[in-house]
């Protein structure tokens, strides 16, 4: 595991290394990533330039929402969204030089093709989650810290768990990765906005089918101590995590799946 | 005890194409599953520190029994075993012992110096430091890499990616290592070298080596051994002299006359061609020798000079490829 650690570490070195060959490009396209996230703010303050609340939230609530949601997905597509790429490898039958290496075929995807550029879009969320804490007045208590510390990591769990069950299905389908991408690129939208703005039917879906409300709706209706206007019992704000472990054991075991088809039939 | 094992392997992939007839927007609706034996009952076994040639035409099944053997795809029927593994069931137990360079594509990493490449190698493969050492220095020394260590290796050449990428395979010591096309689009000179490197890795460090190619001077420069697969069945397991004799069919005999004449008519032989006192003579190897060709023209006409042509080795295995010389029975 340490040793696994170690080098995982070792490979995303030998990445930055070879990024910053094209320092250039590389600096630029961090800034692209701040800036062009930025825009997509923009969406937000227009909203509530019109409205004193959307659906019994505020600005500030929303901006918190917005944050999370954002560093949860931005972490995830830091680390496991060069998954995109897997329908490609697979085409080109790329994929068959991870299956000769002594190392697991998902450990090594995802040690390689680091898309550092991400860490723009990362700073950016910093400053609108920064912007929500100026707005909000937090009732700081021991467990809401501890939820809020924890927020970043199980949202990015919740967010590569139902990448990678997404980038399987190219093991079947090499063309399938726009339809996941409507998925991960869309839930991170989604779970910008609050739950409740959504039909009854799409909110069982990220509550039961693809848990994106566990991101960040459940466990910021506890730090901003909301009450649920879809009325779900209180103790489902402390889910996150054992929803977030879940999903990556089921998301592993697709994966094996995935690979044991490849392996059979080869493309 | 064999290195590799292969007995009764089959892999059987099924294919869905559009139904015979259907055309336009139906033909995505109307479809057929079709069951393709890539591979169909192949059996072979190979002892440590030999060096095998296996080739085949494009679509024969080479490349899909390498992918069972290094544990990429799981057969369809039969067995095979690679120094004692399973390949499908230990991938990750036999990849340290096994090493693998396909020709038309790259392990290396594209845009970090080449030293870089065979440093993560090392970690990745669990090779001891000291090991690695002693593996990097004498590879870089054999294949000429010293002064490529810190180029990236999207500037190298082909030929320069190649060295680098055999290198690459074998720094953590592989029992068996595997080469896809090792010399496709190389230049002679490159060609020849990473031949005499392949015969002395193979000669010094007894790594038994399965090479697939479409160059038959790899062969005839490498193998003592050919297996020759086609439609997924083995069709050729032996010498490459073994293969000449059964399979050469005719030799040429070209004599120089000291004058013009006739052509000779000498039993178990066919002119073929006559240019002045220069003429040609086919005969099979199973009608006749050469030598009795030679002292039959001699005690018929006046000789200057002879020479004889042999089959190219391409010649025979186009020949069959195309059906033309009879499949045998390796059992």
């Amino acid at each position: 595991m340490a040793e696994s650690a170690a080098l995982y570490l070792r490979l995303v070195r030998a990445q930055i290394r070879a990024q910053w060959q094209y320092r250039a490009s590389f600096v630029l396209q961090l800034f692209g990533a701040f800036a062009l996230t930025f825009v997509d703010f923009l969406s937000v303050l227009v909203i509530f330039s019109h409205l004193p609340y959307l659906a019994g939230w505020s600005l500030g609530e929303v901006a918190f929402l917005y944050g999370t949601s954002y560093i949860a997905f931005q972490f995830a597509d830091l680390t496991v969204g060069q998954l995109d790429g897997l329908g490609d490898k697979v085409q080109r039958g790329d994929f068959d030089l991870v299956l000769i290496r002594p190392r697991g075929t998902l450990f090594q995807l995802l040690a390689s093709d680091i898309a550092l550029r991400r860490l723009g879009a990362m700073a950016q969320a910093g400053v609108v989650l920064g912007f929500a804490f100026s707005l909000v007045n937090v009732h700081w208590t021991l467990g809401r810290v501890l939820v809020l510390l924890t927020m970043p990591i199980t949202g990015f769990l919740v967010f590569a768990g139902v990448w990678i069950i997404g980038a399987t299905t190219t093991f079947w389908t090499t063309r399938s990765m726009e339809l996941v991408n409507s998925v991960t690129y869309g839930g991170q939208f989604l779970t910008s906005y609050p739950m409740n703005v959504y039909g009854a039917w799409l909110r069982r879906i990220f509550i039961f089918a693809v848990p994106l409300a566990f991101v960040n709706y459940f466990p910021a209706l506890y730090v901003l101590d909301k009450r649920d206007p879809l009325g779900a019992p209180d103790f489902v704000r402390f889910l996150a995590p054992a929803v977030a472990v879940a999903l990556l054991v089921v998301a592993s075991r697709i994966w094996r799946f995935g690979v044991r088809h490849y392996r059979s039939t080869g493309s | 005890m064999a290195i590799v094992e292969v007995e009764d392997l089959r892999k059987t992939f099924s294919v869905t194409r559009p139904r015979t007839g259907a055309r336009g927007p139906l033909a995505l609706l109307l479809r057929e599953r079709r069951e393709v034996r890539a591979v169909d009952g192949v059996s072979f076994r190979i002892e440590p520190g030999e060096m095998v040639g296996y080739i085949g035409p494009n679509g024969a099944g080479k490349s899909t029994t390498i992918k069972m053997l290094t544990g990429i795809l799981v057969p369809s029927g039969g067995l095979v075993r690679v120094a004692g593994l399973e390949p499908s069931r230990r991938r990750v137990e036999l990849a340290r012992r096994i090493g693998i360079v396909f020709g038309q594509r790259t392990q290396l990493w594209w845009d970090l110096p080449l030293c870089d490449s065979f440093d993560l190698l090392r970690y990745i493969y669990k090779v001891p430091a000291e090991r690695f050492r002693a593996n990097l220095a004498a590879y870089v020394e054999l294949l000429e890499l010293g002064p490529l260590l810190d180029t990236p290796v999207r500037q190298l050449s082909l030929g320069q990616r190649m060295r680098g990428d055999l290198t690459a395979a074998l720094l953590h010591d592989p029992e068996v290592l595997y080469l896809d096309e090792p010399t496709i689009g190389l230049d002679v000179v490159v060609k020849e070298r990473i031949r005499s490197f392949l015969a002395q890795l193979n000669r010094e460090r007894g790594v038994t080596v399965l090479l697939t190619t479409h160059d038959m001077d790899d062969i005839e420069r490498l193998c003592s051994r050919m297996i020759v697969i086609d439609h997924g069945r083995l069709i050729y397991d032996g010498s490459l002299e073994a293969m000449k004799d059964r399979f050469g069919g005719e030799r040429v005999l070209v004599i120089d006359l000291e004058e013009a004449a006739p052509p000779v008519e000498v039993p178990g032989t066919r002119v073929v061609k006559v240019d002045g006192p220069r003429q040609w003579l086919r005969f099979r190897r199973a009608d006749t020798t050469a030598a009795e060709v030679v002292a039959a023209v001699a005690a018929r006409a006046r000789l200057r000079d002879l020479t004889i042509e042999e089959p190219e080795i391409e010649d025979i295995v186009r020949r069959i490829y195309s059906g033309a010389a009879a499949p045998i029975d390796t059992h």
